[in-house]
C-alpha cells in the first residue's frame, strides 16, 4: 500500500508542475511525469510475490507469472505517450517562432 | 524487495521535484531523465524486461527531440519567486500565494479519492489474475509465442495494437503539418 501511495505522490508532483509553472516546456516535463506515475502504477498492481517474468522456458515447470494484461497495455501507453509528447514540442516550437517566448501569460490567444 | 522500490520511487520523486524547479532548461529536461530511468529500472525489478526496453528507448528518444526544442529557442526559465522585492521592502507573491492555496485543494481532494480507491485494490504482491489466468494457462497453445506479452499483444489484442499505430501515424503527420506552415507574422 506504501508503494502505491508513493506512485500517487509522484502524480500530484506532476499535476504541481502543470499548475504552477509559467514556462511551455515545464508543463510538458508535468504531463510525461504523471504518464510516468501512472504506467508504474499499472505494472504494480499487476505484480506477485516472487513471480517471474511472463515468458515460457522449454523444460521449466514454472507457473507463478506475474499477469501479462497490464504489461500489454502499459507497453502501448508507452508508445501512444512518445507521440503524444512530441506532438506537443512541435506545437509549442511554433508558439516559440510566433510569439517569441514561452511564457503562457505573454501568450494571450492561439490563432494562426 | 518493497523497501527498495520505495527507495527508487521517492528517488524518482525526487528528480522530478528539482526538474520542476531548476532554473535552467537545459538542467531539467536532463533532470528530467533521473525519473525515466528510474522508472526503467522499477520495471525491471518488477519483471517486466519488455517495457523496460521499450522505455528506455522511448526516454533516449524524449531526451533527444527536448534538447533540439531547447537548442533551437532558448534556455532561460520563466519561474518566479514566493516573495517580490519592492524598495527594498519584502511582500508576498499574490500569484504564488494563490498557486499554492489552488494545489493544496487539488491535493487533499485527490488524495481522499484515491485513499477510498486503494482500499478496493488487492495489497502488493498478493494479485489474482482473474482475466490473465487464461492468458497464461492457455497462450502459448492458442498464440505459439513463448513471451506472453507479445502473445497478448498481437494476438488477444491485436486491434488495440493496430490502433497504437494508426496514432503513431496521425502523430507524425500532424507533426509535419505544425512544422511546415509558414506562419503569419
Amino acid at each position: 500500500m506504501i508503494l502505491y501511495f508513493l506512485c500517487f505522490v509522484l502524480f500530484l508532483v506532476g499535476l504541481y508542475g502543470v499548475i504552477t509553472r509559467r514556462n511551455v516546456i515545464k508543463i510538458v516535463l508535468g504531463i510525461c511525469i504523471m504518464e510516468y506515475s501512472i504506467n508504474l502504477l499499472f505494472v504494480l498492481i499487476g505484480y506477485v510475490h516472487d513471480g517471474v517474468a511472463p515468458i515460457i522456458v522449454k523444460g521449466s515447470t514454472e507457473t507463478n507469472f506475474v499477469d501479462p494484461l497490464p504489461q500489454a497495455m502499459v507497453l502501448t501507453v508507452i508508445v501512444i505517450g512518445l507521440a503524444t509528447t512530441a506532438m506537443l514540442l512541435a506545437i509549442a516550437i511554433r508558439v516559440y517562432r510566433k510569439h517569441e517566448t514561452f511564457d503562457i501569460r505573454e501568450i494571450k490567444n492561439l490563432k494562426g | 524487495m518493497e523497501a527498495l522500490l520505495a527507495v527508487l520511487i521517492l528517488l524518482m520523486i525526487a528528480g522530478s521535484i528539482y526538474t520542476l524547479h531548476a532554473r535552467d532548461l537545459l538542467s531539467a529536461v536532463i533532470a528530467y531523465g533521473i525519473t525515466g530511468f528510474g522508472l526503467v529500472i522499477c520495471f525491471l525489478l518488477l519483471k517486466a524486461p519488455d517495457l523496460a526496453i521499450a522505455q528506455i528507448v522511448v526516454e533516449i528518444i524524449t531526451l533527444i527531440i527536448m534538447i533540439a526544442v531547447i537548442r533551437i529557442s532558448t534556455r532561460e526559465d520563466l519561474t518566479e519567486g514566493a516573495t517580490i522585492k519592492v524598495e527594498g521592502v519584502r511582500y508576498v507573491n499574490l500569484r504564488s500565494a494563490v498557486y499554492f492555496v489552488t494545489g493544496l485543494l487539488f491535493v487533499l481532494g485527490f488524495m481522499y479519492y484515491f485513499m477510498k480507491s486503494t482500499l478496493n485494490l488487492d495489497p502488493f504482491g498478493e494479485h489474482s489474475a482473474r482475466m490473465g489466468q487464461v492468458y497464461i494457462e492457455q497462450g502459448a497453445e492458442l498464440t505459439g509465442s513463448a513471451n506472453l506479452v507479445a502473445g497478448v499483444l498481437f494476438d488477444f489484442r491485436a486491434y488495440d495494437t493496430l490502433g497504437e499505430a494508426t496514432i503513431l501515424i496521425t502523430a507524425v503527420v500532424g507533426i509535419l503539418t505544425v512544422l511546415r506552415l509558414k506562419g503569419r507574422k
